[in-house]
């Protein structure tokens, strides 16, 4: 069983497997054949995603506006450094990825388990980014209000130009209701969290500081947000219904609500296929470890996680483009 | 598999290798300068490049551009394609071109269309 691999074709092996054209075993035809379909079940999601822009074309968040934090810089705009440099983790992981299976070839068992090590950390790494940046997503910074038509409202700073966060100008008023939770009440009733102003609370707000403005989620010609004079703003702001703070699979306070959704939904698909490439790196490390592959006599396996890690790379290359460049 | 099944040489042979170890070097050095290409583009914006070019601005094209070049490189040096026959090559490549280029067309033209009647309708959207 150990050997299916035939070095001299005998003609009973001809119609048995044992012809093989293109010249690659059976387990790697088959993880071929699970990246072509995987690819295309990303592709789904992507061009879901583009379907719905251009639905929206006039009025898609602009992502730099949105992903603008980097560790340890608060209060810093950094635009796409920090998705910029977990693309250069990848992108390395599958280098020492690619180095593991070299040294595979080579039946060199020490390479292999360091660049593999490797591997597994900078994958490690890339699934932590991406729960700081989900975190940072899920609270979000500044807040915003919806209207009744879905549209988001941020806030400017008209003379500095800079977003304004609701709790910067919005006083609240303590004796308003407070979460309603199932321990106060009927047992199977509870609500979710409520957002830290009511609507009455932000306009009041809004309305006695005079240089505030509402920035709306439309695009002008030149892919600038349009931003509305004070008079217009006074009038518009009646239209709000909800205090939008972060995001959740219903509404954000980036903008259209589908954005957060697909964010939600691409990213986390993708995260999920570098969670369980970990898994399967760290399981294939440790049969390398106790030389599972030394006595098998060769190391394919390596190479075939390999494909699959490769191909996670892959996917967040055109993750990166279409969520945060284009 | 020994070193010599490897080819050693990328952008149709303007640059060879000698080891595989080394084009693995080579080809992540020339990932990250489209990588940064790509983020300095997208930082600085250049003015020039942001007029509409075929429904979409012109910097967009060359994100796109430069994307499907790195996944040729990714696919054809990480994943090693390079090295397998051209039967697998084309199986794998052609499969995904066709189908990807239709989904793509099929719904980005919708897409496009929902927009123009929501636009033109007599709804409003801003209320």
């Amino acid at each position: 069983m150990s050997s299916t691999i035939s070095s001299s074709l005998q003609e009973e092996d001809l119609w048995g497997g044992g012809n093989k054209p293109f010249k690659a075993s059976y387990g790697k035809l088959m993880m071929w054949f699970f990246i072509v379909s995987d690819a295309l079940t990303f592709s789904g999601f992507l061009v879901a995603y583009g379907f719905s822009r251009f639905k929206n074309i006039d009025s898609w968040p602009i992502a730099d506006e949105v992903f603008t934090h980097f560790p340890f810089l608060h209060g810093v705009d950094a635009p796409m450094y920090y998705v910029a440099l977990m693309t250069f983790i990848l992108i390395f992981s599958s280098v020492t990825m690619v180095l593991a299976v070299d040294a595979g070839h080579h039946m060199d068992k020490k390479k292999v388990v360091f660049y593999m090590a490797l591997t597994i950390v900078g994958g490690a790494i890339f699934v932590g980014s991406q729960a700081w940046e989900w975190n940072n997503f899920i609270r979000g910074e500044y807040g915003a209000l919806e209207t009744k038509g879905g549209q988001i409202y941020q806030f400017e700073n008209l003379n500095s130009g800079k977003r304004v966060a609701l709790k910067d100008f919005t006083i609240s008023d303590p004796k308003l209701r407070s979460q309603h939770e199932s321990k106060n009440g009927i047992w199977f009733t509870n609500e979710s969290s409520l957002p830290s102003f009511t609507v009455e609370e932000v306009i009041t707000g809004f309305k006695s500081n005079d240089d505030l403005i509402i920035k709306t989620e439309k695009i002008d010609e030149k892919g600038h947000k349009i931003r509305l004079s004070r008079e217009e703003s006074l009038v518009k702001i009646k239209q709000a219904k909800y205090v939008v703070e972060g995001a959740n699979l219903i509404r954000n306070e980036y903008g259209n609500r589908l954005f957060a959704d697909f964010f939600f939904f691409i990213t986390g698909f993708h995260g999920f296929h570098v969670f369980s490439g970990v898994i399967i790196n760290i399981i294939i490390f440790f049969n390398v470890l106790i030389g599972t592959y030394e006595r098998r006599g060769h190391y394919e396996m390596v190479e075939k996680v390999g494909l699959y890690w490769h191909f996670v790379d892959l996917v967040w290359v055109f993750v990166f483009t279409f969520f945060y460049l284009v | 598999m020994d070193d010599n099944t490897h080819k050693l040489e990328i952008f149709r042979g303007l640059w060879k290798f000698k080891s595989n170890q080394h084009k693995i070097w080579g080809v992540l050095f020339f990932l990250s300068v489209v990588t940064i290409i790509e983020v300095a583009l997208g930082i600085v914006k250049p003015e020039i490049l942001m007029n509409t070019f075929l429904s979409t601005k012109l910097i967009n094209w060359i994100f796109i551009i430069l994307t499907l070049v790195k996944a040729y490189y990714i696919a054809w040096d990480f994943m090693h394609l390079r090295d397998e026959k051209s039967g697998l090559q084309a199986s794998i490549v052609i499969t995904l071109i066709f189908l990807i280029a239709y989904l793509v067309f099929i719904l980005v033209v919708e897409g496009n269309y929902i927009y123009d009647v929501m636009y033109e309708g007599f709804v409003s959207w801003d209320f």
